[in-house]
Protein backbone atom coordinates (compact mmCIF):
# COMPACT_ATOMS: atom_id res chain seq x y z
CA UNK A 1 0.00 0.00 0.00
CA UNK A 2 2.87 2.33 0.94
CA UNK A 3 6.44 1.57 -0.10
CA UNK A 4 9.50 3.74 0.58
CA UNK A 5 12.68 2.72 -1.30
CA UNK A 6 16.01 4.40 -0.46
CA UNK A 7 14.28 7.71 0.17
CA UNK A 8 16.29 10.83 0.97
CA UNK A 9 15.00 14.34 1.60
CA UNK A 10 17.23 17.39 1.60
CA UNK A 11 15.70 20.78 2.29
CA UNK A 12 17.03 23.82 0.47
CA UNK A 13 20.00 24.96 2.50
CA UNK A 14 21.48 21.48 2.72
CA UNK A 15 19.63 20.17 5.78
CA UNK A 16 19.26 16.37 5.50
CA UNK A 17 15.87 15.41 6.94
CA UNK A 18 15.77 11.79 5.73
CA UNK A 19 18.49 9.44 4.50
CA UNK A 20 18.12 6.03 2.91
CA UNK A 21 14.66 5.30 4.32
CA UNK A 22 13.14 2.01 3.14
CA UNK A 23 10.06 0.27 4.50
CA UNK A 24 6.69 -0.90 3.30
CA UNK A 25 3.22 -0.97 4.78
CA UNK A 26 0.89 -3.74 3.66
CA UNK A 27 -2.75 -3.01 2.96
CA UNK A 28 -4.73 -3.18 6.22
CA UNK A 29 -1.62 -2.76 8.42
CA UNK A 30 -1.35 -0.36 11.37
CA UNK A 31 2.10 0.97 12.23
CA UNK A 32 3.51 3.61 14.53
CA UNK A 33 6.33 5.94 13.60
CA UNK A 34 8.34 7.08 16.61
CA UNK A 35 11.41 9.16 17.24
CA UNK A 36 12.43 12.42 18.90
CA UNK A 37 11.20 15.70 17.53
CA UNK A 38 13.47 16.60 14.65
CA UNK A 39 14.08 12.95 13.77
CA UNK A 40 12.18 13.40 10.48
CA UNK A 41 8.74 11.96 11.34
CA UNK A 42 6.77 14.88 9.89
CA UNK A 43 8.91 14.95 6.77
CA UNK A 44 8.38 11.25 6.20
CA UNK A 45 4.60 11.58 6.58
CA UNK A 46 4.49 14.59 4.24
CA UNK A 47 6.02 12.52 1.46
CA UNK A 48 2.98 10.21 1.34
CA UNK A 49 0.39 12.82 0.21
CA UNK A 50 3.04 14.66 -1.86
CA UNK A 51 3.12 17.72 0.43
CA UNK A 52 6.88 17.28 0.05
CA UNK A 53 8.72 15.44 -2.72
CA UNK A 54 11.70 13.16 -2.06
CA UNK A 55 15.17 14.31 -3.19
CA UNK A 56 16.08 10.73 -4.02
CA UNK A 57 14.43 7.31 -4.01
CA UNK A 58 10.84 6.42 -4.64
CA UNK A 59 7.62 6.65 -2.63
CA UNK A 60 4.92 4.39 -4.01
CA UNK A 61 1.40 4.91 -2.66
CA UNK A 62 -1.39 2.71 -3.92
CA UNK A 63 0.70 1.72 -6.94
CA UNK A 64 1.59 5.31 -7.90
CA UNK A 65 5.09 6.72 -7.61
CA UNK A 66 4.49 9.98 -5.75
CA UNK A 67 7.97 11.28 -6.57
CA UNK A 68 7.16 11.65 -10.25
CA UNK A 69 3.49 12.55 -9.92
CA UNK A 70 2.34 15.57 -11.94
CA UNK A 71 1.08 18.56 -10.00
CA UNK A 72 -2.40 18.20 -11.46
CA UNK A 73 -2.66 14.56 -10.28
CA UNK A 74 -1.88 15.32 -6.63
CA UNK A 75 -5.49 16.21 -5.57
CA UNK A 76 -6.69 12.80 -6.73
CA UNK A 77 -3.90 11.06 -4.77
CA UNK A 78 -4.87 13.00 -1.63
CA UNK A 79 -8.54 12.04 -1.89
CA UNK A 80 -7.51 8.49 -1.14
CA UNK A 81 -5.40 9.47 1.89
CA UNK A 82 -6.97 10.67 5.14
CA UNK A 83 -4.70 13.22 6.82
CA UNK A 84 -4.79 14.10 10.52
CA UNK A 85 -2.49 16.81 11.88
CA UNK A 86 -1.25 17.73 15.31
CA UNK A 87 -2.91 21.15 14.95
CA UNK A 88 -6.14 19.70 13.45
CA UNK A 89 -6.38 22.42 10.76
CA UNK A 90 -10.12 22.86 11.30
CA UNK A 91 -11.94 25.90 9.91
CA UNK A 92 -13.41 28.00 12.69
CA UNK A 93 -15.76 30.00 10.49
CA UNK A 94 -18.18 27.07 10.15
CA UNK A 95 -19.84 24.31 12.12
CA UNK A 96 -18.41 20.88 12.95
CA UNK A 97 -20.76 19.40 10.37
CA UNK A 98 -19.59 21.76 7.60
CA UNK A 99 -15.96 20.99 8.45
CA UNK A 100 -16.62 17.32 7.86
CA UNK A 101 -18.57 18.12 4.68
CA UNK A 102 -15.61 20.00 3.16
CA UNK A 103 -13.90 17.05 1.39
CA UNK A 104 -17.25 15.90 0.00
CA UNK A 105 -17.80 19.21 -1.80
CA UNK A 106 -15.10 18.52 -4.38
CA UNK A 107 -15.62 14.81 -4.80
CA UNK A 108 -19.04 15.35 -6.39
CA UNK A 109 -21.43 13.55 -4.06
CA UNK A 110 -25.15 14.24 -4.17
CA UNK A 111 -26.07 16.55 -1.25
CA UNK A 112 -28.16 13.95 0.61
CA UNK A 113 -25.52 11.26 0.26
CA UNK A 114 -22.83 13.72 1.39
CA UNK A 115 -24.82 14.70 4.51
CA UNK A 116 -25.44 11.04 5.30
CA UNK A 117 -21.72 10.26 5.04
CA UNK A 118 -20.75 13.24 7.17
CA UNK A 119 -23.15 12.14 9.93
CA UNK A 120 -21.86 8.57 9.73
CA UNK A 121 -18.26 9.82 10.09
CA UNK A 122 -19.20 11.99 13.09
CA UNK A 123 -21.02 9.05 14.60
CA UNK A 124 -17.89 6.87 14.36
CA UNK A 125 -15.87 9.40 16.36
CA UNK A 126 -18.71 9.85 18.87
CA UNK A 127 -19.56 13.45 18.02
CA UNK A 128 -22.93 13.16 16.29
CA UNK A 129 -24.55 15.33 18.97
CA UNK A 130 -22.12 18.21 18.38
CA UNK A 131 -22.52 18.65 14.64
CA UNK A 132 -24.01 22.16 14.91
CA UNK A 133 -21.32 23.42 17.31
CA UNK A 134 -18.40 25.56 16.21
CA UNK A 135 -15.11 23.67 16.58
CA UNK A 136 -13.82 26.43 18.89
CA UNK A 137 -16.43 25.35 21.49
CA UNK A 138 -14.98 21.84 21.58
CA UNK A 139 -12.16 20.45 23.73
CA UNK A 140 -8.81 19.59 22.16
CA UNK A 141 -9.66 15.89 22.05
CA UNK A 142 -13.04 16.56 20.49
CA UNK A 143 -11.47 18.83 17.88
CA UNK A 144 -9.01 16.08 17.01
CA UNK A 145 -11.95 13.69 16.60
CA UNK A 146 -13.63 16.15 14.21
CA UNK A 147 -10.39 16.18 12.22
CA UNK A 148 -10.46 12.38 12.10
CA UNK A 149 -14.08 12.39 10.94
CA UNK A 150 -13.08 14.81 8.17
CA UNK A 151 -10.13 12.57 7.21
CA UNK A 152 -12.26 9.43 6.89
CA UNK A 153 -15.45 10.88 5.39
CA UNK A 154 -14.26 10.10 1.85
CA UNK A 155 -13.48 6.50 2.95
CA UNK A 156 -9.75 6.63 2.12
CA UNK A 157 -7.67 3.46 1.93
CA UNK A 158 -4.88 5.06 3.98
CA UNK A 159 -4.94 7.16 7.16
CA UNK A 160 -1.86 9.20 8.02
CA UNK A 161 -1.71 10.98 11.37
CA UNK A 162 1.08 13.29 12.53
CA UNK A 163 1.26 13.44 16.36
CA UNK A 164 -2.53 13.30 16.75
CA UNK A 165 -2.30 12.97 20.53
CA UNK A 166 0.55 15.39 21.27
CA UNK A 167 -1.51 18.10 22.96
CA UNK A 168 -4.00 15.83 24.70
CA UNK A 169 -4.36 14.38 28.17
CA UNK A 170 -3.81 10.63 28.55
CA UNK A 171 -7.50 9.73 28.48
CA UNK A 172 -8.28 11.75 25.32
CA UNK A 173 -5.11 10.42 23.66
CA UNK A 174 -6.13 6.85 24.30
CA UNK A 175 -9.62 7.49 22.92
CA UNK A 176 -8.10 8.93 19.73
CA UNK A 177 -5.82 5.93 19.28
CA UNK A 178 -8.73 3.56 19.81
CA UNK A 179 -10.59 5.28 16.99
CA UNK A 180 -7.61 4.68 14.69
CA UNK A 181 -7.47 1.04 15.75
CA UNK A 182 -11.20 0.70 15.00
CA UNK A 183 -10.68 2.06 11.47
CA UNK A 184 -7.77 -0.31 10.99
CA UNK A 185 -10.01 -3.21 11.99
CA UNK A 186 -12.32 -2.46 9.05
CA UNK A 187 -9.38 -2.61 6.63
CA UNK A 188 -7.91 0.92 6.53
CA UNK A 189 -4.11 1.12 6.39
CA UNK A 190 -2.95 3.41 9.21
CA UNK A 191 0.36 5.15 9.93
CA UNK A 192 0.59 7.21 13.11
CA UNK A 193 3.57 9.32 14.14
CA UNK A 194 4.05 9.77 17.89
CA UNK A 195 6.94 10.60 20.20
CA UNK A 196 5.13 8.96 23.14
CA UNK A 197 6.69 5.46 23.22
CA UNK A 198 4.81 4.22 26.28
CA UNK A 199 1.48 4.94 24.59
CA UNK A 200 2.62 3.28 21.38
CA UNK A 201 3.98 0.13 22.99
CA UNK A 202 0.66 -0.55 24.72
CA UNK A 203 -0.87 -1.65 21.41
CA UNK A 204 1.71 -4.25 20.40
CA UNK A 205 1.71 -3.06 16.80
CA UNK A 206 4.61 -2.61 14.41
CA UNK A 207 6.85 0.34 15.34
CA UNK A 208 9.15 2.16 12.91
CA UNK A 209 11.79 4.13 14.79
CA UNK A 210 13.43 7.14 13.16
CA UNK A 211 16.78 8.43 14.42
CA UNK A 212 18.53 11.32 12.75
CA UNK A 213 16.64 10.77 9.52
CA UNK A 214 17.29 7.02 9.33
CA UNK A 215 15.16 4.01 10.23
CA UNK A 216 16.81 2.51 13.33
CA UNK B 1 -23.37 15.97 -15.40
CA UNK B 2 -25.68 16.88 -12.54
CA UNK B 3 -22.65 16.91 -10.23
CA UNK B 4 -20.93 19.31 -12.62
CA UNK B 5 -23.93 21.63 -12.65
CA UNK B 6 -24.23 21.44 -8.87
CA UNK B 7 -20.56 22.30 -8.37
CA UNK B 8 -20.83 25.28 -10.72
CA UNK B 9 -24.07 26.36 -9.05
CA UNK B 10 -22.37 26.28 -5.65
CA UNK B 11 -19.36 28.19 -7.00
CA UNK B 12 -21.67 30.80 -8.53
CA UNK B 13 -23.49 31.17 -5.22
CA UNK B 14 -20.20 31.57 -3.35
CA UNK B 15 -19.08 34.17 -5.87
CA UNK B 16 -22.38 35.99 -5.43
CA UNK B 17 -21.97 36.02 -1.65
CA UNK B 18 -18.53 37.58 -1.96
CA UNK B 19 -19.73 40.25 -4.38
CA UNK B 20 -19.11 43.70 -2.94
CA UNK B 21 -21.50 46.50 -3.89
CA UNK B 22 -18.72 49.02 -3.41
CA UNK B 23 -16.41 47.33 -5.92
CA UNK B 24 -19.18 47.04 -8.49
CA UNK B 25 -19.87 50.74 -7.97
CA UNK B 26 -16.20 51.66 -8.49
CA UNK B 27 -16.17 49.67 -11.73
CA UNK B 28 -19.50 51.17 -12.79
CA UNK B 29 -18.31 54.74 -12.26
CA UNK B 30 -15.08 54.03 -14.16
CA UNK B 31 -16.91 52.49 -17.11
CA UNK B 32 -19.61 55.16 -17.20
CA UNK B 33 -17.07 57.77 -18.38
CA UNK B 34 -16.18 56.19 -21.74
CA UNK B 35 -19.74 54.90 -22.15
CA UNK B 36 -21.16 58.40 -21.73
CA UNK B 37 -18.51 59.84 -24.06
CA UNK B 38 -19.43 57.27 -26.66
CA UNK B 39 -23.16 58.01 -26.32
CA UNK B 40 -22.54 61.77 -26.73
CA UNK B 41 -20.37 61.32 -29.84
CA UNK B 42 -22.84 58.90 -31.38
CA UNK B 43 -25.65 61.41 -30.83
CA UNK B 44 -23.70 64.21 -32.45
CA UNK B 45 -22.45 62.14 -35.38
CA UNK B 46 -25.50 62.52 -37.69
CA UNK B 47 -25.26 66.32 -37.37
CA UNK B 48 -21.55 66.25 -38.08
CA UNK B 49 -21.80 63.88 -41.01
CA UNK B 50 -24.35 66.05 -42.80
CA UNK B 51 -21.81 68.84 -42.84
CA UNK B 52 -18.66 66.93 -43.49
CA UNK B 53 -19.53 64.90 -46.59
CA UNK B 54 -17.96 66.84 -49.45
CA UNK B 55 -16.52 70.27 -48.97
CA UNK B 56 -19.12 72.58 -50.47
CA UNK B 57 -18.76 76.12 -51.81
CA UNK B 58 -21.83 78.31 -52.20
CA UNK B 59 -21.70 81.11 -54.78
CA UNK B 60 -24.39 83.74 -54.19
CA UNK B 61 -25.08 85.85 -57.28
CA UNK B 62 -25.79 89.56 -57.62
CA UNK B 63 -29.54 90.07 -57.05
CA UNK B 64 -29.85 91.93 -60.36
CA UNK B 65 -27.95 89.35 -62.43
CA UNK B 66 -29.57 88.58 -65.79
CA UNK B 67 -30.59 85.12 -66.92
CA UNK B 68 -27.96 85.02 -69.71
CA UNK B 69 -25.20 86.03 -67.31
CA UNK B 70 -26.26 83.29 -64.92
CA UNK B 71 -26.27 80.70 -67.71
CA UNK B 72 -22.81 81.77 -68.88
CA UNK B 73 -21.47 81.45 -65.36
CA UNK B 74 -23.04 78.00 -65.03
CA UNK B 75 -21.40 76.84 -68.25
CA UNK B 76 -18.05 78.15 -67.07
CA UNK B 77 -18.31 76.36 -63.73
CA UNK B 78 -19.29 73.08 -65.38
CA UNK B 79 -16.28 73.35 -67.67
CA UNK B 80 -13.89 73.72 -64.73
CA UNK B 81 -12.15 70.39 -64.11
CA UNK B 82 -11.38 71.11 -60.48
CA UNK B 83 -15.08 71.23 -59.71
CA UNK B 84 -16.74 67.86 -59.01
CA UNK B 85 -20.36 68.91 -59.22
CA UNK B 86 -22.44 71.98 -59.88
CA UNK B 87 -25.98 72.56 -58.74
CA UNK B 88 -28.01 75.66 -59.56
CA UNK B 89 -30.36 76.81 -56.82
CA UNK B 90 -32.85 79.38 -58.08
CA UNK B 91 -33.98 81.93 -55.55
CA UNK B 92 -37.52 80.45 -55.46
CA UNK B 93 -36.18 77.04 -54.58
CA UNK B 94 -33.88 78.46 -51.92
CA UNK B 95 -36.88 80.18 -50.35
CA UNK B 96 -38.83 76.95 -50.40
CA UNK B 97 -35.95 75.00 -48.81
CA UNK B 98 -35.52 77.58 -46.16
CA UNK B 99 -39.20 77.73 -45.27
CA UNK B 100 -39.06 74.01 -44.60
CA UNK B 101 -36.55 74.56 -41.82
CA UNK B 102 -38.45 74.70 -38.58
CA UNK B 103 -38.97 78.12 -37.09
CA UNK B 104 -37.92 79.99 -40.20
CA UNK B 105 -41.19 79.72 -42.15
CA UNK B 106 -42.84 82.37 -39.99
CA UNK B 107 -39.93 84.69 -40.41
CA UNK B 108 -39.99 84.32 -44.20
CA UNK B 109 -43.74 84.73 -44.30
CA UNK B 110 -43.36 88.03 -42.50
CA UNK B 111 -40.85 89.32 -45.05
CA UNK B 112 -43.38 89.53 -47.88
CA UNK B 113 -40.89 89.29 -50.75
CA UNK B 114 -38.04 86.86 -51.48
CA UNK B 115 -34.80 88.33 -50.14
CA UNK B 116 -32.66 85.45 -51.45
CA UNK B 117 -30.42 85.59 -54.51
CA UNK B 118 -29.85 82.82 -57.07
CA UNK B 119 -26.96 80.58 -56.13
CA UNK B 120 -24.63 77.88 -57.39
CA UNK B 121 -23.56 75.13 -55.03
CA UNK B 122 -20.36 73.47 -56.19
CA UNK B 123 -18.29 70.75 -54.59
CA UNK B 124 -14.57 70.69 -54.93
CA UNK B 125 -11.74 69.13 -53.00
CA UNK B 126 -9.53 72.07 -53.84
CA UNK B 127 -9.44 75.43 -52.16
CA UNK B 128 -10.79 77.58 -55.03
CA UNK B 129 -13.24 79.74 -53.09
CA UNK B 130 -11.12 82.89 -53.49
CA UNK B 131 -10.84 82.44 -57.22
CA UNK B 132 -14.57 81.86 -57.66
CA UNK B 133 -15.39 85.03 -55.76
CA UNK B 134 -13.74 87.07 -58.53
CA UNK B 135 -15.99 85.70 -61.28
CA UNK B 136 -18.38 88.24 -62.81
CA UNK B 137 -21.90 88.22 -61.34
CA UNK B 138 -20.80 86.57 -58.08
CA UNK B 139 -21.66 88.68 -55.05
CA UNK B 140 -20.49 86.47 -52.23
CA UNK B 141 -18.79 83.10 -51.72
CA UNK B 142 -19.18 80.88 -48.69
CA UNK B 143 -16.95 77.86 -48.25
CA UNK B 144 -18.00 75.46 -45.52
CA UNK B 145 -15.03 73.22 -46.30
CA UNK B 146 -12.76 74.75 -43.74
CA UNK B 147 -14.99 74.43 -40.75
CA UNK B 148 -16.37 71.08 -41.88
CA UNK B 149 -12.81 69.84 -41.86
CA UNK B 150 -12.28 71.36 -38.43
CA UNK B 151 -15.42 69.67 -37.14
CA UNK B 152 -14.35 66.32 -38.55
CA UNK B 153 -10.93 66.73 -36.93
CA UNK B 154 -12.50 67.65 -33.61
CA UNK B 155 -14.79 64.63 -33.81
CA UNK B 156 -11.82 62.37 -34.54
CA UNK B 157 -9.95 63.78 -31.54
CA UNK B 158 -12.99 63.22 -29.30
CA UNK B 159 -13.36 59.67 -30.56
CA UNK B 160 -9.70 58.95 -29.95
CA UNK B 161 -10.04 60.44 -26.48
CA UNK B 162 -12.97 58.15 -25.70
CA UNK B 163 -11.06 55.15 -27.05
CA UNK B 164 -8.00 55.93 -24.91
CA UNK B 165 -10.24 56.48 -21.88
CA UNK B 166 -12.01 53.19 -22.52
CA UNK B 167 -8.71 51.31 -22.81
CA UNK B 168 -7.34 52.90 -19.61
CA UNK B 169 -10.46 52.26 -17.58
CA UNK B 170 -10.76 48.75 -18.99
CA UNK B 171 -7.25 48.12 -17.67
CA UNK B 172 -8.34 49.67 -14.37
CA UNK B 173 -11.25 47.23 -14.25
CA UNK B 174 -8.85 44.30 -14.67
CA UNK B 175 -6.59 45.74 -11.96
CA UNK B 176 -9.46 46.34 -9.53
CA UNK B 177 -10.72 42.79 -10.02
CA UNK B 178 -7.21 41.40 -9.71
CA UNK B 179 -6.73 43.12 -6.40
CA UNK B 180 -10.19 42.33 -5.02
CA UNK B 181 -9.63 38.68 -5.69
CA UNK B 182 -6.08 38.73 -4.37
CA UNK B 183 -7.37 40.08 -1.05
CA UNK B 184 -10.28 37.67 -1.07
CA UNK B 185 -7.90 34.74 -1.58
CA UNK B 186 -5.63 35.99 1.21
CA UNK B 187 -8.53 36.13 3.67
CA UNK B 188 -9.45 32.57 2.72
CA UNK B 189 -5.90 31.30 2.85
CA UNK B 190 -6.62 28.77 5.62
CA UNK B 191 -9.60 27.33 3.83
CA UNK B 192 -7.68 27.05 0.57
CA UNK B 193 -4.72 25.38 2.26
CA UNK B 194 -6.94 22.84 4.03
CA UNK B 195 -8.91 22.21 0.83
CA UNK B 196 -5.67 21.46 -1.01
CA UNK B 197 -4.65 19.00 1.72
CA UNK B 198 -8.00 17.25 1.42
CA UNK B 199 -7.70 16.85 -2.34
CA UNK B 200 -9.38 19.88 -3.94
CA UNK B 201 -8.15 20.69 -7.44
CA UNK B 202 -7.00 24.19 -8.33
CA UNK B 203 -9.94 24.61 -10.68
CA UNK B 204 -12.38 23.72 -7.90
CA UNK B 205 -10.77 26.21 -5.52
CA UNK B 206 -10.53 28.91 -8.19
CA UNK B 207 -14.06 28.57 -9.54
CA UNK B 208 -15.88 30.83 -7.04
CA UNK B 209 -13.26 33.52 -7.69
CA UNK B 210 -13.76 33.32 -11.46
CA UNK B 211 -17.47 33.76 -10.90
CA UNK B 212 -16.78 36.63 -8.53
CA UNK B 213 -14.69 38.42 -11.18
CA UNK B 214 -17.28 37.79 -13.87
CA UNK B 215 -20.21 38.92 -11.71
CA UNK B 216 -18.37 41.98 -10.47
CA UNK B 217 -17.70 43.02 -14.07
CA UNK B 218 -21.27 42.36 -15.19
CA UNK B 219 -22.79 44.27 -12.28
CA UNK B 220 -20.25 47.06 -12.85
CA UNK B 221 -21.36 47.23 -16.50
CA UNK B 222 -25.02 47.48 -15.51
CA UNK B 223 -24.18 50.18 -12.96
CA UNK B 224 -22.31 52.09 -15.70
CA UNK B 225 -25.38 51.94 -17.97
CA UNK B 226 -27.60 53.16 -15.15
CA UNK B 227 -25.23 56.08 -14.50
CA UNK B 228 -25.12 56.99 -18.22
CA UNK B 229 -28.92 56.73 -18.48
CA UNK B 230 -29.45 58.94 -15.46
CA UNK B 231 -26.84 61.49 -16.59
CA UNK B 232 -28.26 61.72 -20.12
CA UNK B 233 -31.77 62.07 -18.69
CA UNK B 234 -30.64 65.04 -16.61
CA UNK B 235 -28.68 66.51 -19.52
CA UNK B 236 -31.58 66.13 -21.95
CA UNK B 237 -33.85 68.18 -19.71
CA UNK B 238 -31.59 71.17 -20.31
CA UNK B 239 -30.82 70.23 -23.92
CA UNK B 240 -34.54 70.13 -24.71
CA UNK B 241 -34.99 73.71 -23.58
CA UNK B 242 -32.01 74.83 -25.67
CA UNK B 243 -32.94 72.78 -28.75
CA UNK B 244 -36.56 73.88 -28.71
CA UNK B 245 -35.50 77.50 -28.75
CA UNK B 246 -33.86 76.66 -32.10
CA UNK B 247 -36.91 74.74 -33.28
CA UNK B 248 -35.03 71.45 -33.08
CA UNK B 249 -36.06 68.30 -31.29
CA UNK B 250 -32.45 67.19 -30.76
CA UNK B 251 -31.79 64.93 -27.76
CA UNK B 252 -28.78 62.95 -26.64
CA UNK B 253 -29.67 59.34 -27.31
CA UNK B 254 -28.89 56.45 -24.94
CA UNK B 255 -26.48 53.79 -26.23
CA UNK B 256 -28.10 51.46 -28.77
CA UNK B 257 -29.32 48.30 -27.03
CA UNK B 258 -26.78 46.07 -28.79
CA UNK B 259 -23.90 48.28 -27.68
CA UNK B 260 -25.24 48.55 -24.15
CA UNK B 261 -25.33 44.75 -24.05
CA UNK B 262 -21.81 44.62 -25.47
CA UNK B 263 -20.57 46.96 -22.74
CA UNK B 264 -21.97 44.70 -20.01
CA UNK B 265 -20.50 41.58 -21.62
CA UNK B 266 -17.15 43.22 -22.14
CA UNK B 267 -17.08 44.36 -18.51
CA UNK B 268 -17.86 40.80 -17.45
CA UNK B 269 -15.11 39.44 -19.68
CA UNK B 270 -12.55 41.90 -18.31
CA UNK B 271 -13.58 40.95 -14.77
CA UNK B 272 -13.03 37.32 -15.66
CA UNK B 273 -9.58 38.14 -17.06
CA UNK B 274 -8.69 39.96 -13.82
CA UNK B 275 -9.83 36.94 -11.83
CA UNK B 276 -7.90 34.58 -14.08
CA UNK B 277 -4.66 36.54 -13.67
CA UNK B 278 -5.15 36.73 -9.91
CA UNK B 279 -6.24 33.15 -9.23
CA UNK B 280 -3.49 31.65 -11.37
CA UNK B 281 -0.81 33.50 -9.44
CA UNK B 282 -2.20 33.19 -5.94
CA UNK B 283 -3.22 29.55 -5.90
CA UNK B 284 0.26 28.44 -6.89
CA UNK B 285 1.70 30.38 -3.98
CA UNK B 286 -0.58 28.79 -1.38
CA UNK B 287 0.86 25.34 -0.91
CA UNK B 288 0.48 23.43 2.35
CA UNK B 289 3.76 22.91 4.21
Amino acid sequence: MVKFSAVAKRYPGGQEALQDVSFSLEAGELAFLTGRSGAGKSTLLKLIPAIERPSAGSVVVNGQNVASLKRAAIPYLRRNIGLVFQDQKLLYDRSVFDNVMLPLAFSAHAPKEAARRARAALDKVGLLGREKANPIQLSGGEQQRVAIARAVVNRPAILVADEPTANLDAESAQRILEIFVAFNQVGVTVLIASHDRSLVERYGKRVLRLEGGRIA
Amino acid sequence: MSAWIRQHGQALLQGLRKLSVLNALVIGVALSLPAAGYALIESLRPAGERLALEPRISLFLEPQARRTEVEALGARLRADRRIASVRFVPREEALKEMSEVQGLSEVIGALGRNPLPDAFVVTSKQDIAGELAKLPGVAHVQADAAWARRLAAAAAIAQLGVAVLAALLGAALVAVTFNTIRLQILTQRDEIEVSKLLGATDSFIGRPFYYLGLLQGLVGGVVALAIVGAALGLLNREVRVLAESYGSNFRFGFLPLSEAGLLVLLAGALGWVGAWLSVGRQLREIEPR
